[in-house]
């Protein structure tokens, strides 16, 4: 059966195009991509992401629980503080990515990708010693409100003081009367904040930011102006970029893997021996030097031959170029190599840039 | 609308509008397939002179999200092709029967016509 989230109704009075989305009933659009896309790089724009998991760990021994399945390191955090990792597999593959909330070493939230949320619950579950993990995702809503003029907009509706609450930091409070987690947090590539509240409030606090937002000329965005963000950042999105055949080192998210936190994690030794032994192949990103798109599953050619595929790619709305992520083999994988992408038989030559592909002054 | 169905145009099943002046026939998508697709960001038209066949693809057009096959409503051969819409794919989202025109073919067999959907036909498809 269709899921939808607590904004479904909401979303239909605003015209959005629905799709389904991972058994979601979801907006792809409310008027335009680009129009949306482009509010969240100059204004603000609001997505509804409820459709995402959140799975606590409550409870004496939560933080080293948590810590041995994540490959992040949140015992390094201080309360307050959130951290993107991966949950891996034995082989170092992601069997997702999440984002990790430290309210206190006894309490934990973890928020994972909707399409995972039940396979991520039972493997956590079947892997942690000690704490056991609440499903909470049906409690929560979840709103991203992003773009330079995000934090302005919150701030208005909140007695909070934002200014204390960094990057991927956090803090419970109440916006527009409601209460909510308010995260420094977003995949956007923009400054904003994401709102965890009551499934029950989830209305009237969307309602609040539309119309607060109106003098900034705040618009609903859909998934659709989502992914093109994303991916002008080059952020990962699990199923197209990650998934449990790569491992996180291949998809260059070295950085959140900590080998050398006490208690280890899943994946570890994987790791370490690949990165003794060299990574084979890389996720890069690179532009196409001729004209077309690449999307996902295009395969990456070298001479004709066939030597890796795109993950994800698109045309950015604001680097206005066509750009994409693909696996290569290491050889290929430094800034300038190039490469074919093979578009419907046609070989589109791509050269491998530095990314973030969205540069900010 | 019934005005996003100009009466008089032919239609495809795929959505794509031809208008026929003599052996000339101009080709574009329609109001809702444009609509459907979303920001239009990049055109492939055939080259001028190609010949193309009723019901083959003779292009794409691609949106953010996706890809398109171009079908030819008729058999022909292309006469002009929309060279504006490389600089601005755009105008086809703006103006789908208007600077938002793919090609123009000269047809082949001007009986091809007749396979072509009327207006109310159209309309009647897209609602469905």
């Amino acid at each position: 059966m269709t899921r939808r989230t607590p904004l479904n109704e909401a979303h239909r009075k605003l015209g959005a195009r629905m799709v389904d989305f991972a058994g979601w009933d979801m907006p792809v659009q409310y008027s335009s991509l680009t129009a949306e896309h482009e509010a969240v790089r100059t204004a603000v724009g609001l997505f509804d992401v409820s459709h995402m998991g959140e799975i606590e760990f409550t409870g004496p021994g939560a933080l080293e629980t948590v810590n041995r399945l994540i490959s992040n390191d949140l015992a390094r955090c201080q309360d307050g503080q959130a951290v993107y990792a991966g949950l891996l597999n034995d082989l170092g593959g992601f069997v997702d990515d999440v984002v990790a909330y430290r309210f206190s070493p006894e309490r934990i939230l973890i928020c994972v990708n909707s399409s995972n949320r039940e396979k991520d619950f039972a493997w956590m579950n079947a892997r942690a010693e000690g704490v056991k993990p609440v499903d909470k995702s049906d409690d929560y809503a979840q709103i991203a409100i992003q773009g330079p003029k995000a934090v302005g907009l919150v701030q208005r509706l909140t007695k909070s003081d934002l200014s204390q609450v960094g990057t991927y930091r956090f803090t419970e409070g109440e916006v527009a009367g409601v209460k909510a987690i308010i995260s420094r947090t977003g995949y956007t590539g923009e400054d904003g904040f994401e709102l965890y509240c009551a499934a029950g409030d989830a209305v009237k606090l969307w309602d609040a930011l539309l119309e607060a937002g109106q003098p900034d000329g705040v618009k609903a965005c859909g998934l659709g102006a989502r992914d093109s963000l994303r991916t002008e950042m080059k952020y990962a999105l699990y199923g197209n970029d990650i998934d449990d055949a790569h491992t996180a080192l291949e998809a260059g998210l070295g950085w959140i893997v900590k080998l050398d936190k006490a208690g280890g994690f899943i994946g570890k030794d994987a790791l370490a021996a690949q990165k003794a032994a060299g990574v084979p192949r890389k996720l890069v990103g690179f532009e196409l030097t001729d004209k077309g798109i690449p999307r996902h599953g295009y395969s990456v050619l070298k001479n004709g031959e066939r030597v890796g595929e795109v993950t994800s790619g698109t045309m950015g709305p604001t680097v206005k170029k066509s750009i994409g992520m693909a696996y290569v083999p290491a050889n290929l994988a430094a800034e300038g190599s190039t490469f074919d992408v093979d578009i419907r038989g046609r070989a589109v030559p791509a050269i491998v840039v530095k990314t973030p592909f969205l540069k900010k002054s | 609308m019934a005005d996003n169905v100009p009466q008089d145009l032919k239609y495809t099943q795929e959505h794509e509008w031809a208008r026929v002046s003599g052996k000339i026939v101009v080709v574009g998508i329609t109001h809702h397939a444009q609509q459907t697709l979303g920001d239009i960001v990049y055109v492939e038209l055939p080259k001028l002179g190609a010949q193309v066949t009723a019901g083959d693809s003779f292009g794409t057009v691609e949106s953010v999200k996706a890809v398109s096959e171009l079908f030819a409503p008729i058999s022909g051969k292309v006469v002009k092709v929309n060279d504006e819409l490389v600089a601005s794919p755009e105008d086809i989202n703006t103006e789908p029967y208007g600077d938002g025109w793919l090609v123009e073919i000269e047809l082949s067999d001007a009986g091809q016509l007749s396979n072509l959907l009327d207006a109310a036909a159209y309309e009647k498809l897209i609602k469905e």
